[in-house]
């Protein structure tokens, strides 16, 4: 079937003026119809980057380079007019702070109209009514209120479902959910992940979810794709990745998670830092931190490579790595079942 | 057992203006309301809850930095003494406070080493070579190297940051250190380093941890007691392997459950309905029956006390003490 979205070598640059920084350097990723796809990443890996650079959101110094098709139309350099019919109405985006993402200074309720009118053509009491039904299905009590309420005079949480809310508006085929709870509680932060999956699950709105919490994206995905440093080093499906991980950045993430069960041992922390822009290195951007570099590890850009099945790995290495991870799973398996 | 840092029924009440009404009224708003723990030299207690629940009010309370309305504070069994007073000042060589955000916490015009430096001066370490020196050593103990110290804090990664920043608390050689989420700001290959940084540390200075954060796997992983507070109170309080294996307040379950993770055998999850209430509203009885699903009659009336439940912790609930009381009332 014909993905809904499919992203080939996309590439951002921003013009600093003395020099210009590459940010994303050439991703590559299809979201299906109805799909959750998770972006995983250190930040200032792109993952955010990726959608704010389609959707033309990343203002004047920003160079985006690449395609990104939706319905056969190619959005990267696509005319201001088009990006606005995509905008919230084809691909939807809430972000981390959902206090700053809301307007202060006017009341739940017009900012919701608003989006209805914008998306599709509702005003008047029939916008009315569709927000109070759009508030009542993100779970809001006591909607008819909350329409004249101010975001100030919401929590967090409910702030969050607000923005879920005018993401819903549009009837989006795509929402992009980046950080969606990062500034959230952890017990409201289940209860808006929740929220997400039911809507999914109900309306066949596809989902790409951007969180540093593997966590996260493990409970809440059908696939996961681990940026580093612009680029996309692994694609697998949930389990393949969080069971079976191929790329040593990928592992070392894993490995440096805590856990609430299993034994309390130290942590395997990733040595190291995430290369700045402007000194990128040569080769696999990962290999100054990697323990498995070597020779042409430093000189050759490894691409993401399909081996088998729909486990992609951007390492060199692989070959040996599949090797390794036998001995490293086996030596694990008592303490940490992953199974 | 002689308890570095002990703490009896601390309060911590604010007057905060009612937003909406006329006339406008002043009610009190109870960040911390009878909070009770211990911590003795080189371990580490971590308190956890969500935001409001009041705890980095009482770290701040513990350190001074607020005023507390009620309850003591005993700091190597002597109450502390006032905010400001020049003994409070030499105490508080002692204590030192690490924040969330180091970028935030540090000077960003003045290269980390004169940073580490200052609290050496401060404290009346007049010799320029032996501070210097002292310095230099604290550098290499936490992981940077001393040629570092003429770096600026935006020339350094994330993580360097967060050393410099702890650096600059342990270089008076304090036994007690608040960290109020000092890993939350962190991407995860560095919260790591810096976790196992901080454990490191601790075996090698014997430098107690007051440890402060929302995240439970980080905890587990740093402290011997935990305390998860609700609404300013502590509502259970133990050992965390008891707390996270098998946690008896309704609230520590709901807060465990809610934790994802990326193992693929799912525990089970409870979702709580509602958000926490207003710390200036707090509802009679135990104040988390509005959002408890085994609350009953009694929860709604009565509050729970803190008691042990016999296996080393102690829970506010009076489910947890009497699990038949429901069939009862």
């Amino acid at each position: 079937m014909e993905p809904l979205v499919s992203i080939r070598n996309l590439t951002v640059d921003f013009d600093l003026g003395r020099r210009v920084s590459r940010a994303l350097r050439g991703v590559d990723l299809t979201i299906g119809r109805g799909e959750a796809v998770g972006l995983v990443g250190e930040s200032g890996c792109g993952k955010s980057i990726t959608w704010l650079g389609i959707l033309g959101l990343l203002g004047g110094r920003a160079k985006v380079h690449g395609e990104a098709w939706l319905d056969g139309r190619n959005l990267v350099g696509a005319p201001v007019s088009e990006l606005e019919r995509v905008r919230g109405k084809r691909i939807a985006l809430i972000f981390q702070d959902p206090s700053s993402s809301l307007n202060p200074v006017h009341r739940i309720g017009r900012q919701l109209t608003e989006a209805l009118k914008l998306h599709r053509g509702l005003s008047g009491a029939e916008a009315k009514a569709e927000a109070l039904r759009l508030l009542d299905r993100v779970g809001i009590p006591a909607a008819r209120q909350r329409m004249n309420d101010y975001p100030h005079q919401l929590s967090g949480g409910m702030n969050q479902r607000v923005m879920i809310a005018m993401a819903l508006a549009g009837e989006p085929d795509l929402l992009v959910a980046d950080e969606p709870t990062t500034a959230l509680d952890a017990t409201i932060q289940a209860q808006i992940l929740d929220l997400l999956r039911e809507i999914r699950e109900d309306s066949n709105m596809a989902m790409v979810l951007i969180s540093h919490d593997l966590g996260v994206v493990a409970e809440n995905t059908d696939r996961v794709a681990v940026m580093y440093a612009g680029r996309i080093v692994e694609q697998a499906p949930n389990n393949l990745l969080f069971e079976r991980p191929r790329h040593p950045y990928t592992r070392g993430l894993l490995n440096a998670l805590p856990d609430l069960e299993g034994p309390r041992e130290p942590l395997t922390a990733i040595p190291g830092s995430v290369p700045e822009p402007w000194n990128h290195p040569a080769g696999c951007a990962f290999a100054p931190r990697c323990d498995h570099a070597h020779g042409a590890c430093h000189s050759e850009i490894p691409s993401l490579a399909r081996r088998d099945g729909h486990h992609l790995s951007a390492c060199l290495r692989t070959e040996e790595m599949l090797g390794h991870m036998l001995d490293d799973v086996s030596d694990r398996e008592p303490a940490r079942s992953y199974a | 057992m002689n308890d570095l840092l002990q703490v009896d029924d601390l309060a911590c009440h604010f007057s905060v203006r009612r937003d909406h009404g006329f006339p406008a009224r002043r009610v009190p708003l109870k960040a911390v309301d009878g909070v009770s723990f211990s911590l003795a030299a080189g371990r580490t207690l971590a308190l956890v809850g969500e935001s409001g629940c009041g705890k980095s009010t009482t770290a701040k309370a513990v350190l001074g930095l607020t005023h507390k309305t009620g309850g003591d504070v005993l700091f190597k069994g002597a109450p502390l003494p006032k905010a400001g007073t020049r003994e409070w000042r030499r105490q508080r060589q002692d204590m030192q406070l690490v924040f969330q955000d180091p970028l935030a916490a540090l000077d960003r015009r003045l290269p980390i080493g004169r940073q580490i430096e200052e609290p050496l001066h401060i404290h009346g370490v007049d010799d320029k070579a032996q501070r210097r020196e002292t310095v230099t050593r604290i550098m290499t103990a936490i992981g940077l190297k001393p040629h570092q110290a003429a770096s600026f804090p935006h020339e350094l990664s994330g993580g360097q940051r967060q050393r410099a920043v702890l650096a600059r608390a342990l270089v008076l050689e304090p036994s007690l250190l608040v960290l109020d989420e000092p890993i939350s700001a962190l991407d995860v290959s560095i919260q790591a380093q810096v976790i196992n940084l901080l454990v490191e540390l601790q075996e090698r200075l014997g430098v107690a941890y007051l440890f402060i954060s929302h995240d439970l796997k980080v905890v587990r992983q740093i402290s011997h007691e935990v305390a998860v507070m609700y609404l300013g109170r502590i509502v259970e309080h133990g050992d965390p392997e008891t707390i996270f294996t098998a946690p008896a307040h309704p609230y520590t379950r709901a807060l465990v459950s809610a934790i994802p993770t990326v193992r693929t055998t799912k525990r089970e999850r409870i979702i709580l309905s509602g958000d926490p209430p207003n710390p200036i509203d707090t509802p009679p009885g135990c104040p988390f029956h509005t959002r408890c699903a085994q609350a009953f009659e009694r929860c709604r009336i009565e509050r729970p006390e803190l008691a042990s439940t016999g296996d080393g912790r102690t829970v506010a609930c009076h489910l947890a003490h009497a699990p038949d009381v429901r069939a009862v009332a």
